[in-house]
């Protein structure tokens, strides 16, 4: 009660203490950049949020409407568009495609990634340093240059255009920063819950998945959408190695093949709706997740 | 115990190691063996040519327009990008209206501002290419028919069709859809650095701007570094790649206003048999990669601030 007092007093008599020298001046200061920040900020939002706008209203367009009158409303709602941009132009296969890959290689990175990041984090064995800096060297290369390479190893293993080639690609250049993130994680928990389990005569292997996994699970939660968002926007890996079979193609490579083909065919409301599609999916989870995907994210970016 | 150790570790070890070997680490090493080969990529017919792949470097205008357009990206694109994502982060955590006590405070919304911000980090770069290569549309394109509608007939840029502009309006949907990610994660730092600071310069009497170089920026340094060189392998490798590739004409023209290294690197292998040449080009590129992260962590060099 005393505290609360003497405390209101003081904080009120540093209020006019700052106020009182430039009070008009400084009020009028908030007024005037409240104005401009809301202004300034209300026009980024816009231009960012414009473009997701027009592209699902174009998708309700015919072709006249979307060449006629770019910023129109559509007339009707062509739900047509969808149908064929999701059957004829391969849509639902393509999305298919990017669920079996990306679900495939998430599962196999957060798997090997965090036994690799595990067995590297607690355990000293010769050659540990060395093994955890060839990882982590991985981060900082560019892909471009072992793409070259990469596929004539991948067309010798006649690994090309096969679901199973693509998620052993996609595991092997999510690892380096899959295992970085969770060894700096493992490495934070408490030992002695791992050596209470051995003692409880837990085996390694045991004390790893039953120990150890759940408790990480806010770091494999951060890598794990980190690793699906990048998994599922890929497309330079699918681009060079996924060629030959276009059925096989994934979601990203698909949207690419369907706009070179429509620029022939000139479909260009199914093609809009085709970018709907793969849209809307993700900005929904987004909005539903966005804190754990925020958080995922930033935190790959600062670790 | 000792054993089971041993064997526990190879067990966890050995897959993980296998697919890294086979597919990151061999491809890498012999990528640097092939830049020293006439290889084509079509057969296996090769043979060592020393450096006469690099000494083709020099005289190839195509790869010093793309070692050009390559480092303008580098340069500018984190700068832009960088700098849009502070102004706004910093709008939103200290251009709210004074409210009783709080010396500083955040606009009322910024929570809907971050959201909405973030949208382009969550959708794959051919959607965001896509989406500007429509906008770009000299013919029907959304940009066109605005500057039609507010009465400036006259101006009908070619957008990515003029060689001048093309290489500016890919880097305009690069840095529209990276920005959010850098707002939030830069907010992120803001609303971690102690009110007291503020309230200390600010009875000091110094103005906003004052506040944001004198105190934010040096307290954020960390963070800008790390997207410095985030932004910058951006710049050079998969996503300058993608986004030329996607909405370029030609891909790379018109003539070669937009051709960047990874892109080139893309071609030469795919397009024209020559894989052996074309990883002397990923060598160039790597050596630049690496200058540009020992450049940015010089730089970065400072004391670290405790707070």
């Amino acid at each position: 009660m005393s505290v609360q007092t003497t405390e209101t007093p003081a904080a009120t008599g540093r209020d006019g203490a700052g106020g009182k020298g430039r009070k008009g001046g400084g009020s009028g200061e908030g007024r005037v950049l409240n104005v401009f920040s809301h202004g300034v900020l209300i026009i980024w939002g816009l231009l960012v949020t414009m473009p997701l706008l027009w592209a699902v209203i174009s998708s309700f367009k015919d072709d006249g409407e979307i060449f006629g009158s770019p910023w129109g409303l559509p007339s009707a709602l062509h739900f047509d568009n969808w149908a064929r941009a999701w059957d004829k132009a391969n849509m639902g296969q393509y999305f298919f495609n990017s669920l079996i890959v990306v679900g495939g290689s998430l599962i196999g990175t957060m798997l090997l990634g965090s036994m690799a990041a595990y067995v590297l984090a607690r355990f000293d064995f010769p050659g540990n340093r060395f093994i955890y800096f060839l990882f982590v060297g991985g981060m900082g290369f560019p892909i471009i240059l072992a793409l070259v390479p990469l596929f004539f190893v991948m067309k010798n293993m006649a690994l090309l255009d096969t679901y199973h080639g693509l998620i052993l690609v996609y595991i092997g250049y999510s690892l380096p920063f899959t295992v970085f993130f969770l060894s700096g994680f493992f490495r934070t928990l408490p030992t002695s819950v791992a050596e209470a389990a051995l003692i409880d005569g837990a085996s390694h292997t045991r004390t790893f998945f039953q120990v150890m996994l759940p408790m990480a699970k806010p770091g494999l939660i951060s890598v794990g959408i980190f690793n699906f968002l990048g998994q599922w926007n890929q497309y330079l890996l699918p681009t060079v190695l996924n060629v030959g079979d276009p059925d096989k193609k994934v979601l990203t490579q698909g949207l690419v093949a369907l706009a070179v083909s429509q620029g022939y065919k000139g479909d260009w409301s199914g093609l809009f709706a085709g970018l709907t599609i793969a849209m809307l999916p993700v900005l929904g989870a987004y909005i539903i997740f966005q804190r754990q995907v925020v958080a995922g994210l930033t935190a790959g970016a600062l670790k | 115990m000792q054993h089971g150790k041993y064997r526990f570790i190879v067990g966890f070890l050995v897959i993980p190691l296998a697919i890294y070997a086979i597919f990151v680490i061999s491809p890498f090493v012999q990528a640097i063996y092939y830049s020293f080969t006439d290889w084509t990529g079509l057969s296996s017919d090769m043979k060592m040519v020393g450096f006469d792949n690099y000494a083709r470097l020099f005289k190839d205008s195509v790869f010093w327009a793309a070692v050009g357009n390559s480092v303008t990206l580098l340069l500018l694109l984190p700068v832009v990008t960088l700098s849009l994502g502070l102004f706004f982060a910093f709008m939103l955590n200290v251009g709210g209206r004074r409210r009783k006590k709080a010396v500083i405070g955040g606009v009322r919304g910024s929570g809907t501002y971050k959201i909405l911000y973030f949208f382009p980090q969550v959708l794959s770069i051919p959607i965001v290419a896509l989406l500007f290569q429509f906008a770009y549309n000299p013919e029907s394109g959304a940009l066109n028919a605005f500057f039609q509608a507010i009465g400036l007939d006259s101006v009908q840029p070619d957008w990515l069709g003029d060689p001048q502009i093309a290489l500016w309006c890919i880097m305009g949907a690069m840095i529209w859809a990276n920005v959010g990610f850098y707002v939030v994660l830069f907010s992120a730092g803001m609303s971690s650095i102690p009110k007291d600071f503020y309230e200390a310069a600010l009875l000091d009497g110094a103005n906003r701007f004052n506040t944001f170089f004198r105190i934010t920026l040096p307290l954020l340094w960390d963070t800008v570094q790390t997207g410095w060189i985030y932004m910058g392998i951006l710049a050079l490798d998969v996503s300058a790649f993608a986004f030329v590739q996607i909405m370029s004409v030609g891909p790379g023209g018109p003539d070669y206003s937009t051709e960047v290294l990874p892109l080139y690197v893309y071609q030469k292998t795919f397009r024209d048999g020559q894989a052996g040449y074309a990883t002397s080009i990923g060598v160039s590129l790597l050596i630049v990669t690496l200058i540009f992260s020992a450049i940015v962590m010089r730089l970065g060099r400072r004391e670290r601030l405790e707070f």
